[in-house]
């Protein structure tokens, strides 16, 4: 390449060009190498995030029996039905006996139900002191050292994100404490803020885009639907309380429709929270959904109108399904954000302490990322570890939505 | 649109003209479009032509800045009145495009979707076939109906959105410089289909190539440009005494290759 030379027409020649094309390659190189760290950078933030939750939600823990197991017996698991009954109703109170009674009959339970009665009631477990999952394999001579000052103490490995954890209700018991209510809680907010957002959005976003003349109130329109993706989330908690909450609180109660009892239903249910989410998210999902119509080829219009389509033929049939992958990409950010907002559920007036599960659109609710919050403002330790279990339940959670979601996405595109 | 009057000319169009916001893009043109014949519509580019071949089926009321005024006589009735839909005059005046554009959609729904958007109730399965061998393009598809119209080659997607056009039974068909995405054999094939069309439609086409003129068309309309970049008709007539003896200096200069 370099060998063959015209006289000096203006380009570098022979050596100078190879060195000018060693230089344009050295800059390439150079960019490569820092989208590369870049990338590599966010990686490793990410892992790092994931690695301090994790470490606080599993470890040792200290766990001190207000009766030790073995001055019941040798080992309680092997013992049979009728001995664990003897041991559970000689150490616990006629009432406390005729309240478990009520609800079932201790005496017709079976050897795993007592079993686990005796633990609870009897044994009652405690756990006074827990470790992290990086003090546990480290530093376990330490955990031994401060095991022995703590009286009938035994040591336990604990993964505080478990089965349980995830199916049992909120408690103030950080050992029985689960997170089914407010799972089931940001469930149907996110639902309900899904089906308020997406007709709106998708709705005002055709119109925008194929029939709006663009004339100055269009020109308003859009400046503010623009701006108020920028809104910080806490005036849409506000907007909630105000109009959601408490002007049209009769409706979001329920006790317009006889699902409520008017002396003391409140605005404050999962209705009211699912329409604020979906006024928070709606401009993301207009944005996003005017994008993906502008990206239909005027190619398939013309055709469509040179049939002699008319303009919602031609919408219908050819501008939304062709746009409806990138409407759907718009839809899934969108409603992932609203299943991670906190700060206007709790303006909005979410429950700060509920064991009951919702059961429709009109009931109180909690939902994870308020759940989160409530825990990690707890001082004790116990909570902070519920906590990181919880923050580990909520990525895994929003993980799984995303990905079915964007599944979907996918198989629909190709079926088109 | 009232009923087919059978006069010599399927459309005619006069004093039109086309600006897109302050810029005008043809000038007074008028022009006889005969019925079952093919008008070739050609000149440099930016002299308007393809601007004037989608005016016959309000095309250009797609482009928010642009204005027409002049008439477009199609069945005895200006199509720029008030009280004429656009969506009317297109189902009457069909359009090929410069790049096939099939939908995404099968092969079968490609055809059948324009006759149902319009109202068809006959039998679409014999609509589909009777449009694709109007196209001549039945023998290659007919075991492969189900599939995607992309899964086709540039030339079979170009006749099949002439199928598409032809399904829906228009008076007219406007060819935006169909071949000009296409190679010579399947340019060779549209053109056989073009002139076999003629047995039942009128074809207006807009081409770049002289030859292609030359070859099919009955009619051939030269458009030009002066300085104001305002396109207008130079010269129109029978294409055969167009190419051996033209009347203006311009069109000599430009079907001889000496400019454009």
């Amino acid at each position: 390449m370099a060998g063959d030379m015209r006289s000096n027409d203006g380009f570098p020649q022979g050596e100078s060009y190879a060195g000018f094309v060693r230089k344009r390659r050295r800059v390439g190189t150079f960019f490569r190498t820092l989208f590369l760290l870049a990338t590599v950078l966010g990686v490793v933030i990410l892992a790092v995030l994931v690695l301090d939750v994790a470490n606080d939600a599993f470890g040792y823990v200290a766990i001190q029996n207000q009766v030790a197991p073995e001055s019941l017996a040798e080992d309680l698991e092997e013992l049979p039905q009728e001995e664990l009954l003897a041991i559970l109703t000689a150490n616990i109170s006629a009432g406390r006996l005729r309240a478990l009674n009520a609800q079932a009959l201790v005496a017709e339970r079976s050897q795993e139900e007592v079993l686990a009665l005796v633990v609870s009631e009897v044994v009652r477990p405690k756990i006074v002191e827990s470790w992290s999952l990086a003090e546990s394999i480290f530093e376990r001579a330490r955990i031994e050292a401060e095991l022995a000052t703590i009286p009938n103490a035994v040591l336990e490995f604990k993964a505080w994100l478990n089965w349980d954890f995830i199916t049992a209700p909120q408690s103030s018991d950080p050992t029985s404490a689960g997170i089914r209510t407010a799972i089931l809680g940001s469930i149907w907010v996110t639902l309900i803020a899904f089906l308020v957002a997406t007709p709106l959005g998708v709705g005002a976003a055709t119109y925008l885009e194929e029939y709006s003349k663009g004339g100055k109130l269009d020109g308003l329109i859009e400046t503010n639907i623009n701006n108020l993706a920028g809104v910080p989330s806490i005036i849409y908690g506000m907007l909630g309380l105000a109009v959601f909450v408490r002007f049209f609180g009769q409706i979001t109660s329920g006790v317009v429709f006889g699902a409520a009892d008017p002396s003391t239903a409140n605005g404050r249910t999962i209705l009211a929270a699912g329409m604020t989410l979906g006024l928070l998210i709606l401009p993301l999902v207009i944005i996003n959904a005017r994008e993906a119509i502008r990206a239909t080829p005027r190619a398939f219009r013309e055709a469509s109108y040179g049939l002699g389509a008319t303009k919602w033929q031609t919408t219908w049939h050819h501008v939304l399904p062709n746009a409806l992958p990138g409407i759907l990409t718009g839809v899934i950010l969108s409603v992932s954000r609203a299943f991670g907002e906190t700060a206007p559920l709790i303006v909005v007036g979410v429950s700060t302490f509920i064991v009951v599960d919702p059961a429709g659109p009109f009931s109180k609710f909690t939902t994870l990322p308020v759940q989160i919050f409530q825990w990690t403002a707890r001082p004790q330790e116990e909570f902070q570890r519920l906590a990181a279990a919880a923050i580990l339940a909520l990525l895994f959670l929003l993980l799984t939505l995303n990905a079915t979601a964007i599944y979907l996405r996918n198989r629909f595109a190709r079926r088109y | 649109m009232n009923n087919a009057s059978n006069g010599k000319y399927a459309a005619e169009a006069h004093d039109l003209n086309i600006y897109y916001g302050s810029f005008q893009a043809a000038r007074d043109i008028n022009l006889l479009i005969e019925r079952q014949k093919i008008t070739a519509l050609i000149g440099p580019s930016g002299c308007g032509k393809s601007t004037v071949l989608r005016a016959f089926n309000r095309m250009n009321d797609l482009i928010p800045s642009a204005r027409t005024t002049g008439d477009v006589h199609f069945h005895g009735k200006n199509i720029y009145d008030r009280d004429v839909d656009a969506v009317e005059v297109r189902r009457r005046v069909g359009m090929v495009f410069q790049k096939p554009n099939p939908f995404p959609k099968s092969i079968y729904e490609n055809i059948a979707w324009g006759a149902r958007v319009n109202g068809f109730k006959g039998n679409v399965d014999d609509l589909v076939e009777e449009s694709l061998r109007g196209a001549a393009l039945w023998d290659e598809v007919k075991d492969k109906l189900r599939q995607s119209g992309y899964s086709l080659s540039g030339g079979q997607q170009q006749r099949l959105c002439i199928a598409r056009a032809i399904a829906i039974k228009p008076d007219i068909i406007l060819m935006d410089e169909p071949c000009s995405a296409l190679d010579p054999i399947a340019t060779l094939r549209i053109e056989e289909l073009m002139k076999a069309l003629t047995r039942q439609y009128t074809i207006i086409i807009v081409t770049h190539n002289m030859q292609q003129a030359a070859r099919v068309s009955d009619y051939t309309a030269f458009f030009t440009v002066k300085d104001d970049r305002t396109g207008y008709l130079e010269e129109f007539g029978a294409t055969k005494e167009m190419f051996t003896s033209p009347q203006s200096q311009v069109t000599e200069d430009y079907i001889t290759g000496r400019f454009g």
